[in-house]
């Protein structure tokens, strides 16, 4: 919990007959959970308004019993006596008051959430064995916890339409769907794109989307994670695997230089979903949709599974040790002035590191090194403009230029005039570096780090496969100088290895002298004191939360 | 050349008392463990081994109640892996199977299994059809005849807890360390008891040699049962208390020698896993299992010997009848060998094990001093009779 | 507070064991003989004998894929039978009814079903923890094959022992 603001007065609320104090303006639900209290709800979100419709959020409230001159009656505790409404109220919509007493559990808010419940399932056609959100609903947990055994509703159940495409990424079942408005809050107040709402009227209100949009924000995903129940489920992750099935890894997003905090679900060596961590310093409680589906091409057909060496025309695979006797060989084996590095700015701080330190070891020109930059349009909410995860972090490195990008087209230049007679190239694909396949041909040591197997790396000597970010652990800084952690929630395929691990074996087989690093711990440790930006860190120092560097 | 004779005709006996005899019967008393167990148990046992005639395309095997099954365990027994332990002293890992295996039939050697057997009407023709002119007289039917029968016979099974201690020792592991040191303190103990319990038989037959002691219950009746001699006066009847509680203490202790339930302390599963010999397998194994075995018939063999008439039996004459008695004799002792197998057997799945303190307290403080008592009680008898 | 059972007193008969070793060796005796001349008969002498017909009707056997009158297939591939299973012998892999399917309203069908009969342990979780009614034991006990992957039973095979099973609640036609 965050120091008490000397501005905002506390006020002294009593909640299950302890006082406790909190700051004004904080609401009711809201205190409660801070004093431990859970209190059930559905509409209510704490980074959305408040409409109060879902009614299962009831408390029962009072405010001091007061004499006839208005002064507080206490109690023999010299605490004021409550005097208690005779309804319950919501607690979602109600601030909390000086002296203000609230039962979260006395028997008649528990009556009045079996009743809620009861309202809630009356037209709920109750078909969890196909519903996504089977086992992550909130719906089936207060049923269990607070609704009644069976059902007393005799009438035929409301039809309402079901399997709508709502966007090209949500699908709605309205049958299930219990009018809590938090999609449409968010698309109103979050993403700014106020598409949602609801038509008819009592138990025929349904929710539907404008008649000439569709749903189709790239922040239209949050949507399906807000929904407390399975009425918007996404059509990417529809009955692909049950949630509880599936393993949760905390790491980023790696979509752009934002690095919203992400959880990633896989089960046994696949993943199937990836969803927003909360995290007040990045992305609250959101993500955009292009990240989310951002590790789809983990599964690619094109994946490298094992590395490749072309050995006198003759593209073979090869181990490991061979592929990084053949990579160093061929690497030493150019002048060290006609040698140049592409690395990739969607690599790791670890990964950048060791490639910083294989620059100086094989004598690359400091010209002769960069980065590819990539940029768009930021949209205000999370996207950033730089669609790299870790810019900051090569231009910690010194991989890239002052101006990242800007050494490309020299470096271009010199391939194409022969000047550069080597080449190695880290997770970039050399066509977007604007070197042509034609250029690539030409040259004497072509080596390549990679995940996909795309055209230009058929003209490469050695081709090591590496690991897609779901698959490696190391840290990034995001743009606004926040260190975070990416963590390994699957395997890579096939023989494909940690960058980092082949980073640190190619430069032991360029330059024997390199001390050994064992673990990612290590690597970082090095960097740690070579990097001022890192000092006194270390890897499990940043925290599931990442942390701000001091250096802008 | 008499002495050659005499050589040959002891090996014959030897190895037909053997592998004839001994070998089959253990085998035969494993499957009648298995049968008998499943019988007072209500299920079936081994029933399927048979002749696999279908193998040589006949349209049924023939089961003969599995009376082939030992046939099936001795070719499962071989062919298994022979596994030796790195963590064992080889030697004596090595050694123990054999020192389990032959004692109980080396005590065989002075057990008489039957009067004599005259086999000139074979061996004299075939002498003169090879040109010798002989004929072997009557044959006794006891392997080495010695006058000190009784004390062979201890001597030599208290070698047998070598094989049990050395293997549980050799193994060098817990649970058989553990049955190694139990089946030690155990024989030892139950030593005492049975030798004691022995004196009074010699007390009253007056020799250790066991012919004699087999020929004295001809005379005089069974020593357990003296109910079919000439003459039955009080004496006789007054001596039978004494000899009576000399056949139960050695029955009892012959239990414990042979580690046969209620006193199979040394591979008490429950505890011990397998016991002393939870390290072996194959053909080691199956040698402690043939060494439990045939002390068992060892055991039964000495108990007919000694208080069951040996080969006697009423209304049969002895070998000098003709060699058609003197085979009846053998099968007699066998038969009633058999029997007491049986009582093994059957006592085995009646009585549940003893505890280790109930087991000492048994030996040590009834059986031991009933014995002694018993030698007084014998000897006070024979003295005022006399 | 202890409960004490003060040890019981034995007589001398008692306590020298042996009437009671006689008494047992009785027991055991007559068990013997019974047994040895066939009074006793509680083994089926199995391949050759076989109680099939007296199964009764909760038998846990192989477990199978059933369908309803109308053949339907009643698993909706909602895995709860794979997240029951105690020795994980159950695989699915989910898929998406088609829009024009006679059953588009269930939405969702195993697109494979398999149950490693090496790995089922034929304890019934699965038939009971399933909401569709859709996995049943039935009376197949000698399963068999000649390889692992033999033994891994799929969808087809599963339905084919399984077969149909009316009277089920039918929660997914149109009365509802």
């Amino acid at each position: 919990m965050s120091q008490p603001n000397p501005e905002i007065p506390m006020l002294n609320v009593q909640i299950d007959g302890t006082w406790h104090q909190f700051p004004k303006g904080t609401r009711v639900i809201e205190a409660c959970r801070q004093a431990g209290k859970f209190i059930p709800h559905y509409c209510y979100h704490p980074r959305l308004s408040s409409p109060g419709n879902c009614r299962m959020c009831m408390v029962e409230m009072g405010m001091p019993r007061m004499t006839p001159d208005r002064k507080p009656v206490l109690g023999q505790d010299g605490r004021p006596e409550i005097a208690w409404m005779p309804r319950a109220q919501i607690s979602c919509a109600q601030d909390v008051a000086e002296g203000m007493g609230v039962r979260t559990d006395s028997p008649m808010v528990r009556e009045c959430r079996t009743g809620v419940m009861e309202f809630l399932l009356i037209n709920h056609p109750l078909d969890c064995p196909i519903c996504d959100q089977a086992g992550e609903c909130r719906l089936q947990e207060f049923s269990v916890e607070f609704g009644r055994g069976g059902s007393r509703f005799l009438d035929e159940k409301v039809k309402k339409p079901k399997n709508v495409t709502l966007g090209p990424r949500v699908k709605l079942d309205d049958e299930r769907c219990i009018l809590c408005s938090r999609c449409i809050r968010f698309m109103k107040e979050v993403a700014k794109d106020d598409v949602l709402g609801f038509v008819d009227r009592g138990s025929f209100s349904t929710l539907t989307c404008h008649p000439d949009r569709m749903l189709d924000s790239n922040y239209s995903l949050n949507t399906v994670d807000l929904c407390p129940v399975g009425a918007l489920t996404s059509s990417d992750f529809r009955f692909k695997m049950r949630v509880w099935f599936l393993k949760e890894t905390r790491s980023i997003c790696t979509g752009c230089a934002t690095g919203c905090n992400t959880v990633i679900g896989s089960r046994e060596h696949k993943l199937y979903r990836q969803t927003p961590r909360e995290n007040d310093a990045v992305n609250q409680s959101w993500m955009c949709d292009a990240g989310r589906l951002d590790f789809q091409g983990i599964d690619s057909l094109a994946r490298l599974a094992a590395p490749r060496m072309t050995v006198d025309g003759d593209r073979t695979t090869a181990d490991w040790t061979e592929a990084i006797a053949a990579a160093s060989e061929k690497l030493r084996g150019v002048a060290a002035g006609q040698l140049a590095l592409i690395a990739s700015a969607r690599m790791t701080n670890e990964e950048l590191f060791l490639a910083s330190k294989l620059v100086r070891s094989l004598g690359v020109a400091s010209e002769h090194v960069d980065v590819l930059p990539r940029t768009g349009e930021a949209d205000g909410i999370l996207l950033s403009a730089d669609r790299n995860p870790n810019t900051r972090g090569a231009l910690l490195a010194g991989i890239a230029s002052s101006v990242p990008g800007s050494n490309l087209p020299a470096i271009a230049e010199g391939i194409r005039s022969g000047r550069i007679k080597g080449l190695l190239v880290l997770r970039e694909n050399p066509a977007d570096c604007g070197i042509p396949e034609t250029d690539l041909a030409k040259l004497e040591a072509f080596v390549a780090v990679e995940m996909l197997d795309f055209s230009p790396l058929k003209h490469a000597h050695v081709v090591l496969p590496s690991a897609a970010f779901a698959e490696k652990r190391g840290s990034m800084v995001n743009g606004k100088g926040r260190l975070q952690r990416l963590n390994r929630a699957v395997n890579p395929p096939g023989l494909a290895r940690d960058d980092w691990e082949i980073l640190r074996d190619l430069l032991a087989a360029v330059d024997p002298a390199t001390p050994a690093f064992p673990q990612i711990e290590d690597v970082f440790h090095d960097m740690a004191a070579t990097i001022p930006a890192f000092a006194g860190l270390s890897l499990g120092k940043i925290g599931d939360a990442g942390l701000a560097l001091n250096q802008p | 050349m008499d002495i050659w004779i005499y050589a040959i005709v002891s090996l014959v006996k030897t190895l037909t008392i053997i592998f004839v005899v001994v070998l089959p019967m253990v085998s035969y008393t494993v499957y009648a463990e298995r049968r008998v167990s499943a019988f007072i148990q209500d299920r079936v046992g081994p029933n399927r081994v048979g002749i696999p005639l279908t193998l040589f395309g006949f349209k049924e095997d023939v089961k003969f109640h599995g009376l082939f099954q030992p046939f099936a365990d001795a070719l499962k027994l071989l062919l298994k892996e022979d596994f030796t332990p790195a963590h064992v002293n080889k030697f004596y890992y090595w050694l123990a199977p054999a020192l389990a295996m032959i004692p109980s039939l080396l005590v065989l050697a002075v057990i008489p299994f039957g009067s004599t057997l005259d086999l000139d009407f074979l061996v004299t023709p075939v002498a003169k059809m090879l040109g010798f002119d002989f004929g072997l007289g009557p044959i006794p039917m006891v392997i080495a005849d010695v006058d000190i029968g009784v004390l062979f016979i201890f001597a030599i099974t208290s070698l047998g807890v070598y094989g049990i201690t050395l293997a549980g020792w050799s193994s060098n592991s817990k649970y058989p360390f553990l049955g190694g040191i139990r089946s030690c303190s155990q024989m030892i103990s139950y030593e005492l008891a049975m030798g004691l319990s022995v004196v009074p038989v010699f007390l009253v037959v007056g020799t250790l040699n066991l012919s004699q002691i087999v020929e004295f219950q001809c005379a005089n009746g069974w020593l357990v049962l003296p109910v079919w001699f000439h003459g039955l006066d009080w004496k006789q009847v007054a001596l039978w208390v004494p000899l009576l509680i000399s056949f139960v203490v050695f029955l009892i202790a012959s239990f414990a020698e042979t580690n046969r339930l209620p006193f199979d302390l040394p591979e008490a599963e429950t505890e011990l896993v397998g016991g002393y010999h939870t390290e072996y397998s194959s053909m080691k194994f199956a040698l402690f299992f043939l060494g439990e075995y045939s002390a068992m018939i060892a055991a039964s063999s000495v108990i007919v010997t000694l208080f069951l008439g040996g080969w006697h039996f009423p209304g049969i004459p002895d070998g000098s009848a003709g060699w058609f008695w003197g085979l009846a004799n053998v099968v007699t002792f066998f038969a009633k060998v058999a029997c007491v197998l049986f009582f093994f057997i059957w006592i085995r799945w009646t009585l549940p094990r003893f505890r280790y303190d109930q087991l000492m307290k048994i030996g040590w403080i009834y059986l031991f001093e009933i014995a002694l008592v018993n030698i007084l009680l014998t000897a006070g008898l024979l003295v005022a009779f006399s | 507070m202890p409960h004490i059972i003060p040890r019981p007193k034995l007589t001398f008969a008692e306590k020298m064991y042996l009437p009671a070793i006689l008494g047992g060796l009785v027991i055991t005796l007559r068990h013997f003989l019974r047994s040895l001349f066939g009074q006793t008969r509680i083994t089926l002498q199995y391949p050759e004998q076989k109680w099939d017909e007296n199964l009764p009707a909760h038998y846990r056997g192989a477990p199978t894929l059933v369908k309803d009158e109308w053949d339907r297939e009643r698993c909706v591939a909602c895995q709860l039978c794979e997240f029951i299973c105690p020795p994980r012998a159950i695989t699915i892999t989910p898929g998406e009814l088609p829009a024009d399917s006679r059953w588009a309203k269930v939405e969702k069908y195993p697109e494979q079903f398999e149950i490693d009969m090496t790995r089922c342990i034929y304890c019934g979780m699965c038939e009971e923890v399933c909401p569709e009614q859709a996995i049943f034991l039935r009376k197949d006990y000698a399963i068999t094959g000649l390889s692992r992957a033999e033994m891994v039973y799929d969808k087809k095979k599963l339905y084919e022992i399984g077969g149909v099973m009316d009277g089920l609640v039918n929660k997914w036609n149109d009365l509802k």
